[in-house]
C-alpha cells in the first residue's frame, strides 16, 4: 500500500509518513495541493491522507482534482480544523473523517479498512 | 386555598423574585384597572344617569298628578256644595218671593211649606218667619220655638247687614248639628197697604206696631248636616281620603273619618284665602305628609278640606320604584360582572402570551450562548489540536524508533516516558474532540443517537465535578436499548440540564442515578435519579415554570428545567418529576425513539 499524505503542517506529516513506514506503509508527504499532484504525476499511490483546510487547495478541493485523474485513489481526511461544514462535505463523500490527534494504530486500521471496502 | 386566591389571575401579583430576570413589557395590573375602569364607568354611567332621570320624571309626574287629582276632587265637590246650597238659598229666595208675608206667617202655610220641602229637598228641620224685631213670629218644625227672640245673636245682625246669611253648624236648642239660612225680606210697594194685610191677616197683634218701623222680615230654615255628610262621604277618595268642611276658625263641620269630631277644632292648620281651589302639601303632628286640597267655599264661612296620606297615594309608585331599583342593581351585577371577567380574561391571556414571547426570547439566548460557546470551544479545541497532532506524532515516533530499532530497547524508562507523553496527548484530544463534538452537534438536526453513549458523553462533562464533590453515578443503560432518531445537541442540553439540576441539589457523598428502559416499541423511559434535599411539595408543580427558581441568590435563571421541559415536549415526549425531601428527587423522560423534529427556519419564524 503506498501512501500519500498532504498536510500543510510539514513537522506533522513528515513524522507521520516515518511512523507509518515503521508499520510497513509506505508514505510520501506534501505540504501542499501542487506539491501532491506533482508526486502523483510520478508515482502512484493507492490511499490519500488530506488535510481539509491548507492554503490554496483545500482537501476537499483536491480530492476532487485527484479523483479526476486517478480515479482509482482512495481518500482519508486528517484534519485538526474541522469545521461543520467540511464534515458534512465528508460524510457526504462517504470518506473517513478523522480529527488530529489519532493514534497511529487506530489510523493503520481504518487506511487498510478503506483500502478494502471498495476494492478497484 | 382560598377562593379569591384561588380565582386571582396571575398577573395581579408575580413574585417580585421575577423581575431579576424577567421584565414584563406591560404594567398588568394597571392596564387591568384602566380597563376595567374605563368600560365601567362607560356602560354604567349613562345607565345611572338614564335611571335616575326616569326615576325623577316619573317621580315628578306622580305628584303632579296627585295633586291635580286632589285638586279636581276638591273643585267638583266645591261646586256639589255650592250648588247644594245656591239651591236652598234659591228655594227660599223663591218661598219669600212667592209668598206675602201673611201667607208665610199662617202657621198652616207654613207647615205646608215646610212638609213640602222635605219632601222636595229633604235636609229642612224647621222654618220660621222672623220680624225686624229679632222675635220669632211664625214657626213650623218639631221645635217649640214661637217667639223665640233672635235679636242679639249675631246671626241676625248680619242678615239684617247682607240680606242672606248661612251660618256655621251648630247644635242650637235642637243637639243636632245643622245650619242656618236666612233671607231678608223687605216690605214690597205701600208700606201702609201691607201694614194693613198685616193687620187684618196676623194672629199676633204684639208684633204689629213692630213691623212697619223697619219694613223688612226674614226666612230662616234649619237645615240638617246630614246632607253634607252624604254628599262628602259619597266622594270615594283613594289613598285613606277625608272629606270634610270646617268654618274660618277650624272648627269642623261636618263628620270627618279622621281629623275630629264634629264641632271640635281640626288639628290641620286653617289654609289660607282663595278664591280658587287650591292644592297644597302639609305634614302633620305624626310627620307624615299630606296632600290637602281646599276651597273657599263663596258666601259662607266654610272651607271643604280634602285631606289624602301622600305615603298611600304614592304606594304604586314605591313597587315601580323598587322594581327599578332592583333593575338597576341587576344591571349593574350583570355588567360588572361581564366586565370583570372578559377583561380579567383578555388581560391574563396577554399575560401568557407575553410569558410565553419572553420565555421564547430568552430562549433564542440561551440557545445563541450556547452556539457561542460552542464555537468558542470548537476554535480552541481546532487551534490545540494541530500542536497537539505534532506532539502525538513526535512522541510516537520517538516510541516507534525505541520499539523498531533495537538500540534503546532495553531502556524502559525512555518508553515509558514517551508513554506518558502519548497518554497525555490522548487526553487533551479526547476533551478537543468531545468540544468539537458538542460544538458540531448544535446546528445538526437529526441523527441516529446511541443513548447510553449521550448519558456518557453528558456526563463527561461533569466527571470531573463528580470525583471532586465525590458524588457516585451509577448509569445503567442496557446495551440492546435502540438507538434513538433525534437531535443530539438538544438531547445533551436535556440531559445535561437534568445532571446539572441534580448536582445542585446533592451535597458530597450523594449519588446520581441515570437509567434507561424500554416503555413500548415507541418509547424509552430514562430517568434521573439523585439522593439531594428533594424538592419542596408546594414547588413541584413550579419546578418547569420558565422563571421560577429556588437559586436566583447563586445566579440562578430559572430557566434550565423550563427549556428541558419545553425541548421534552418538542420532541413529542413529556417529564414528570418525584420528589421527597430530603431523600432525593427523581425525574422520569419519556421520549420517543423518533423524535418530532422542528426545523430551525420555522422555529425563527416562531420567535419572531
Amino acid at each position: 500500500m503506498r501512501v500519500l499524505l498532504v498536510d500543510d503542517e510539514i513537522d506533522y506529516v513528515s513524522t507521520l509518513a516515518e511512523r507509518l513506514s515503521f508499520r510497513g506503509i509506505e508514505a510520501q508527504w506534501a505540504s501542499c495541493g501542487q506539491d501532491a499532484m506533482k508526486y502523483l504525476e510520478t508515482n502512484q499511490y493507492d490511499l490519500a491522507v488530506l488535510d481539509v483546510k491548507m492554503p490554496k487547495i483545500g482537501g476537499i478541493e483536491l480530492k476532487k482534482e485527484i479523483e479526476k485523474k486517478y480515479p482509482y485513489m482512495k481518500f482519508i481526511y486528517l484534519t485538526g480544523h474541522g469545521s461543520e461544514d467540511d464534515y458534512q462535505k465528508g460524510v457526504a463523500d462517504s470518506v473517513y473523517y478523522l480529527i488530529k490527534p489519532v493514534n497511529i494504530e487506530e489510523l493503520v486500521k481504518i487506511m487498510k479498512k478503506t483500502m478494502e471496502e471498495n476494492p478497484n | 386555598m382560598s377562593i379569591i386566591q384561588y380565582l386571582k389571575p396571575a398577573f395581579l401579583g408575580h413574585p417580585s423574585k421575577d423581575s431579576q430576570v424577567y421584565r414584563h413589557t406591560f404594567n398588568f395590573p394597571k392596564i387591568w384597572k384602566m380597563t376595567v375602569i374605563i368600560t365601567a364607568a362607560v356602560t354604567l354611567i349613562p345607565l345611572i344617569s338614564i335611571t335616575m332621570i326616569d326615576y325623577n320624571v316619573t317621580q315628578k309626574a306622580l305628584e303632579s298628578e296627585i295633586l291635580l287629582r286632589a285638586g279636581r276632587v276638591a273643585s267638583n265637590t266645591k261646586r256639589s256644595i255650592d250648588f247644594f246650597l245656591a239651591k236652598h238659598k234659591s228655594v227660599l229666595d223663591f218661598l219669600i218671593n212667592d209668598n206675602t208675608f201673611d201667607e208665610l206667617n199662617s202657621l198652616n202655610r207654613l207647615t205646608a211649606i215646610l212638609s213640602h220641602l222635605r219632601t222636595g229637598f229633604g235636609g229642612f228641620v224647621d222654618i220660621g218667619i222672623i220680624n225686624s224685631s229679632g222675635i220669632q213670629i211664625a214657626y213650623a218644625g218639631d221645635y217649640k220655638l214661637q217667639g223665640k227672640d233672635y235679636s242679639r245673636q249675631p246671626w241676625f245682625q248680619k242678615v239684617v247687614e247682607q240680606g242672606v246669611y248661612i251660618s256655621d253648624v251648630f247644635l242650637g236648642f235642637r243637639n243636632k248639628p245643622h245650619f242656618v239660612i236666612a233671607l231678608k225680606k223687605v216690605y214690597p210697594g205701600k208700606t201702609s197697604e201691607s201694614e194693613k194685610t198685616v193687620h187684618s191677616n196676623s194672629a199676633i197683634d204684639s208684633e204689629k206696631a213692630v213691623e212697619p218701623k223697619s219694613g223688612f222680615y226674614i226666612l230662616r230654615a234649619t237645615i240638617e248636616t246630614e246632607h253634607f255628610n252624604d254628599l262628602l262621604s259619597g266622594l270615594a277618595l283613594s289613598g285613606m281620603g277625608d272629606a270634610f268642611i270646617i268654618n274660618y276658625e277650624g272648627v269642623i263641620q261636618t263628620h270627618s273619618r279622621l281629623h275630629g269630631d264634629v264641632l271640635t277644632k281640626t288639628d290641620i292648620p286653617v289654609p289660607e284665602f282663595s278664591s280658587y281651589t287650591e292644592v297644597k302639601e302639609y305634614q302633620d303632628s305624626r310627620g307624615n305628609i299630606n296632600i290637602l286640597g281646599y276651597a273657599y267655599i263663596p258666601e259662607t264661612n266654610f272651607i271643604l278640606m280634602i285631606v289624602k296620606k301622600k305615603a298611600e297615594l304614592m304606594r304604586s309608585w314605591y313597587s315601580t320604584r323598587s322594581i327599578l331599583i332592583l333593575f338597576l342593581a341587576g344591571s349593574i351585577t350583570i355588567i360588572l360582572g361581564a366586565i370583570l371577567s372578559l377583561t380579567t380574561y383578555l388581560v391574563n391571556n396577554l399575560y401568557i402570551a407575553d410569558k410565553k414571547s419572553a420565555m421564547a426570547m430568552h430562549r433564542i439566548e440561551y440557545d445563541n450562548k450556547l452556539a457561542t460557546i460552542g464555537r468558542l470551544a470548537a476554535g480552541v479545541a481546532h487551534e490545540i489540536n494541530n500542536p497537539l497532532a505534532v506532539i502525538n506524532e513526535k512522541a510516537g515516533l520517538i516510541k516507534d524508533m525505541f520499539t523498531y530499532q533495537n538500540k534503546y530497547e532495553t531502556d524502559e524508562k525512555l518508553i515509558g516516558l514517551a508513554d506518558s507523553v502519548i497518554s497525555s496527548v490522548k487526553r487533551c484530544g479526547s476533551i478537543t474532540h468531545r468540544l468539537l463534538n458538542f460544538a458540531r452537534h448544535l446546528e445538526v438536526s437529526v441523527e441516529s443517537v446511541n443513548i447510553k453513549k449521550l448519558i456518557q458523553d453528558v456526563l463527561g462533562f461533569l466527571g470531573k465535578e463528580a470525583e471532586y464533590r465525590s458524588i457516585r453515578i451509577v448509569v445503567d443503560i442496557p446495551d440492546n436499548l435502540p438507538d434513538m432518531m433525534c437531535d443530539r445537541g438538544k438531547m445533551q442540553q436535556i440531559f445535561l440540564n437534568l445532571v446539572n439540576n441534580s448536582f445542585s441539589a446533592i451535597s458530597s457523598d450523594g449519588t446520581l442515578k441515570i437509567e434507561a428502559k424500554e416503555k413500548n416499541s415507541e418509547f424509552c423511559i430514562i430517568t434521573v435519579s439523585d439522593t439531594g434535599c428533594g424538592i419542596k411539595p408546594s414547588d413541584l408543580e413550579l419546578i418547569f415554570e420558565p422563571f421560577y427558581t429556588t437559586k436566583s441568590s447563586q445566579g440562578g435563571t430559572g430557566l434550565g428545567l423550563s427549556i428541558t421541559y419545553g425541548l421534552v415536549h418538542e420532541a413529542g415526549g413529556y417529564i414528570n418529576v418525584e420528589s421527597e425531601l430530603s431523600k432525593g428527587t427523581r425525574f422520569i423522560v419519556t421520549l420517543p425513539y423518533k423524535h418530532n423534529i422542528v426545523k430551525k427556519e420555522e422555529k425563527a419564524c416562531e420567535y419572531s
